[in-house]
């Protein structure tokens, strides 16, 4: 049938990005994991299945259940039909605690090598998938770092009362059991030591190390009281630091300030303070993490630039602050200007900086072809992460600085597809894995669904936590007791199942307006075509969120199209359960994210 | 039939009407018939008429008889009162509910075979005794609950599933209730909800009796390609006269019509009834005039809709019998009973 060129092209279905998009966390997730697809495996008490789903999509389930920085939950569509998110994040820790025996699933590495040699420089979370990806394809993986143990930024600056060393060993020897060369205790110092070691291709996961200090009028009389907030963390959690003293303020507003604020309460600190230069509203930190720490009785102060430290013969007795609003400016962006008041002095015994990170290679030769940016970021190709040395490819925070572990996967995958087209003499672009969907009907009977599309409208559980007078008495114990298998199940019903799919199919259709009727979210509408922003505000109810695409079928035989509004979808499937032509089903579309394994399809 | 709950969370730009409710509010069970029947259509647009008339739901009685349709009013309104009644007799309770409260909307829900064939009695004396009400019949042609019989409305010639033809005439209950005196005759289709929603709002308010006869296809046993009242047939086959519009009173009234084709006719409420003629030289205030052009259309195999016929100045039995403003079932023993004086005094005026 024609198309109406007055109006909204036929949405192509075929597109992978059609109902990826519909899959709301899944599209925000970087490394794409199919969340629905193993919250149905959790409620299935699957969880084995669920945790391998994970793997091998974000290679650390167990870490990223505690520490994610969960961009899936904000974008989770039952934010917009209700309120609260589904707990994803918390749900990945379920699968991962109630996992049983994964060896079996373990990807199969070959005993006999492909003769090639990669060398990944460092041990943290984008080495370590980089090594997962590339070694089922028989390369001899060697991976340096200078600690004792595997884990980079996991290990030195998540507290081990969000990530409890356990969890993290277990999932990290995972993949140093599949046969890594592990060289620890390796401080790396030259990137040219390395490429005379003559691997064939590198592979650079050496993060973002460097914290920011902030050089404040006084500072080199105070220095010995300031301390760089991930360079603390990282002693504390090699046991080097084990008490703080007196008065601590944290200055900064980001995760690491949470972490640093909670680290000094468990290890003695009198008092702790968070000051922050911004409001509390725009803070870096997650909601969650500011919520934890101010649960725990650590007051969070906002607008307060600090502009000196105020010494007394050596010995650091305070901080000055300025007081200043935040104002919104022309261009919608907050401006700062001072209140008038006058500055405040907070007392204190120990600074702990936590304003941000830099990405920091001075370890590599500026005559190796590796060309830097005017931030001294390496200049990268964003679709394959290679350098302009073909050999040399980088990921994780030292690739575009400092972001969670969950970019670390994605990177990891991207950079190793690379890896091993680079390696097998492939063109780095053009024999990419293309992306892909499959759809695949989820009718089994006349109102029989393989999924649960029952609508649970209860409100998001709570994750129960230790008490805080014993969480506060050890560094080590976990604070979140994670959901039982009960509260699991309870919140795995909240999952609207986004990734089984309404889809349209117009030569069925006899326009008998059943879905129209039946839709709970007055997410459907037969009407007359028009260009997007008209045909927006004449749908059953107004689709104004430009963000989320219109489904729009063929012409029909009114002249009429059906237009779809994904943006409430509840996927109940009632439309297609009140069809009398299965002009709509439910499909279940399985998004075919890149990935070195699917190489072996 | 559906076995999952309509999920209560609705969409949240979901309007408040004047009495604080949404739509959602004015909807019934999840309908039991089989998917992609025309009635739950028109179930729809009820629901939809009601909300945005902002009517109060308990201030509804709802009636119907036997059959699919009557079963449709267990899924609209669900905070009303409501009658399921014996096959054909939905009149006769109609009108002993309308009588006894006339403060409250009666809707009368009923098919063609209710209607036109074991009720057709009923039907022929309601239509005369002018009941304060709005009578819909879901019109498919076929006993659908009886696994597709012809009913009495199928046309001649018209065949069954199996290609078997109809051998006998149609009753056009709009025909019939033109004839027999009704104050308000609308025909429409379930596949239209733009002509039927603002139908219904007119039906509601008409100070008479309001019957539409709703061409609801049934999708399981009449919805072939030789039936005359499948989806397609019927959209291939209809053409409006007029178009209702019911402005309420407090509504700007703009003229977004080509001059010449518009007429305003004032309710009662103080709403405006907007007759918006599509066909040229038809007058729907001419009841003989109208009957004429339906059965003139109806010899040309074409099916006409719309507002065929509205007397703004329609009365109901309740002017007739001359009763009290007050609804009867709210008069006190003493005022039923007003005792041997007021007894003699009539009794005297008889002598």
């Amino acid at each position: 049938m024609a198309t109406n060129v007055n109006g909204m092209n036929p949405t192509d279905i075929k597109d992978p990005n059609y109902f990826h998009k519909v899959v709301d966390c899944q599209w925000a997730c970087p490394a794409h994991t199919p969340v629905p697809d193993y919250i149905r495996l959790i409620a299935q008490e699957r969880y084995t299945e669920a945790y391998m789903l994970n793997w091998d999509s974000n290679v650390f389930p167990g870490v990223l259940g505690r520490t994610c920085d969960r961009p899936c939950e904000p974008a989770c569509r039952r934010v917009r039909t209700e309120e609260k998110p589904v707990a994803i994040c918390r749900l990945k820790r379920v699968a991962a605690d109630n996992k049983g025996d994964i060896s079996d699933f373990m990807p199969v590495v070959p005993q006999e090598g492909n003769g090639m040699k990669v060398a990944l420089l460092g041990g943290g979370p984008a080495s370590l998938a980089v090594a997962r990806d590339l070694l089922p394809f028989g390369y001899e993986v060697h991976l340096f770092d200078r600690d004792q143990k595997g884990g980079g930024m996991m290990r030195s600056q998540i507290p081990s009362f969000r990530l409890p060393a356990e969890v993290l060993d277990e999932e990290v020897d995972i993949i140093l059991n599949m046969g890594v060369h592990a060289h620890f205790g390796h401080e790396i110092t030259s990137m040219q030591a390395m490429l005379d070691m003559g691997f064939d291709a590198y592979f650079v996961g050496t993060g973002a190390p460097k914290g920011r200090g902030l050089e404040l009028i006084g500072h080199e009389h105070v220095s010995d009281h300031v301390s760089i907030g991930i360079d603390w963390l990282s002693s504390v959690a090699f046991g080097h630091t084990t008490k703080i003293d007196g008065k601590v303020i944290v200055l900064g507003g980001g995760n690491t300030a949470m972490d640093c604020c909670r680290t000094s309460i468990r290890l003695g600190a009198e008092s702790v303070k968070v000051v922050v230069r911004s409001d509390f509203g725009v803070m870096k930190a997650s909601e969650w993490e500011k919520e934890d720490a101010m649960g725990e009785g650590i007051p969070i102060i906002n607008n307060r630039p600090p502009k000196e430290f105020i010494h007394e013969n050596g010995k650091l007795t305070g901080i000055r602050f300025e007081c200043v609003e935040p104002v919104k400016g022309d261009d919608g962006r907050l401006k700062y200007v001072p209140t008038g008041e006058p500055d405040v002095v907070i007392e204190c015994d120990h600074v702990l900086m936590a304003i941000g990170q830099d990405n920091h290679c001075p370890w590599i030769e500026r005559d190796l072809g590796v060309t830097f940016d005017k931030w001294d970021c390496p200049e990268l190709d964003p679709d394959t992460l290679q350098s302009s040395n073909p050999k040399i490819f980088f990921g994780g925070d030292s690739a575009f600085g400092p972001e969670n572990i969950i970019w670390a996967s994605a990177h990891a995958h991207k950079a190793a597809i690379s890896m091993h087209l680079f390696l097998q003499g492939q063109d780095l672009k053009a024999d990419r894995p293309p992306e892909g969907v499959n759809l695949i009907s989820q009718k089994m009977g006349m109102h029989e669904w393989s999924f649960d599309n029952e609508h649970d409208a209860a409100v998001r559980h709570v994750v129960p936590q230790v008490p805080h007078v014993e969480a506060l008495k050890d560094v080590k114990l976990e604070v979140e007791l994670g959901f039982d298998a009960a509260a699991g199940a309870a919140e795995a019903q909240r999952c609207l199942n986004c990734d089984v799919q309404t889809v349209f199919t117009e030569k069925l259709c006899i326009e008998c307006d059943a879905c129209v009727d039946i839709c709970p979210m007055d997410s459907i509408s037969f009407t007359a075509n028009a260009p997007e922003d008209v045909l927006r505000q004449s749908l059953t109810a107004p689709a104004d969120n430009a963000e989320q695409d219109l489904y729009v079928s063929e012409v029909l035989p009114t002249q009429r199209v059906m237009v779809k509004d994904e943006d409430v979808c509840l996927h109940c499937g009632l439309c297609a359960e009140r069809c009398p032509t299965n002009a709509w089903d439910m499909q279940k579309s399985v998004i075919h994210v890149p990935q070195l394994g699917t190489f072996a399809e | 039939m559906t076995f999952v709950a309509k999920p209560k969370v609705h969409h949240p730009a979901l309007k408040l009407n004047e009495i604080g409710l949404n739509r959602r509010d004015y909807e019934g069970a999840v309908s039991t018939l089989c998917a992609g029947c025309g009635h739950d259509s028109v179930s729809a647009a009820i629901i939809q008429a009601c909300a945005e008339l902002s009517l109060p739901p308990h201030k509804f009685a709802k009636v119907s008889g036997i059959g699919c349709s009557s079963k449709t009013p267990s899924y609209f309104l669900s905070k009303s009162h409501g009658f399921n009644s014996v096959h054909g007799r939905m009149p006769s309770v109609a009108t002993g509910a309308n009588l006894a409260n006339r403060d409250l909307f009666t809707i009368g829900v009923s098919g063609d075979g209710d209607s036109a064939s074991i009720g057709l009695g009923q039907f022929s004396h309601i239509v005369r005794r002018r009941i304060n009400m709005m009578y819909i019949v879901d019109n498919n042609g076929t006993y659908g609950l009886t696994k597709g019989q012809f009913s009495a409305t199928n046309d001649l010639g018209s065949t069954s599933k199996k290609g078997v033809a109809n051998l006998y005439s149609p009753i056009d209950l709009a025909s019939l209730a033109l004839q027999l005196g009704a104050s308000f005759v609308a025909r429409s289709f379930s596949g239209d909800k733009r002509q039927l929603v603002p139908l219904i709002k007119a039906a509601l308010l008409h100070p008479g009796f309001a019957f539409i006869d709703v061409i609801s296809p049934c999708v399981a046993f009449n919805n072939h390609s030789g039936s005359t009242k499948s989806y397609e047939h019927t959209r291939g086959h209809t053409g409006s006269v007029v178009d209702a519009d019911l402005i309420m009173d407090h509504e700007e009234i703009t003229a977004d019509y080509a001059p010449g084709t518009i007429e305003d006719v004032k309710m009662p409420d103080g709403s405006t009834l907007r007759l918006n003629k599509l066909e040229e030289n038809y007058d729907p205030r001419d009841r003989v005039a109208a009957l004429s052009h339906v059965q003139q259309k109806a010899q040309e195999g074409e099916v006409v809709t719309g507002l065929l016929y509205v007397d703004p100045d329609a009365t109901d039995t309740h002017s007739v019998l001359n009763t009290p403003k007050a609804p009867l079932n709210t008069l006190t023993e003493s005022k039923l009973c007003p005792g041997d004086a007021a007894l003699g005094k009539i009794n005297a005026g008889l002598r």
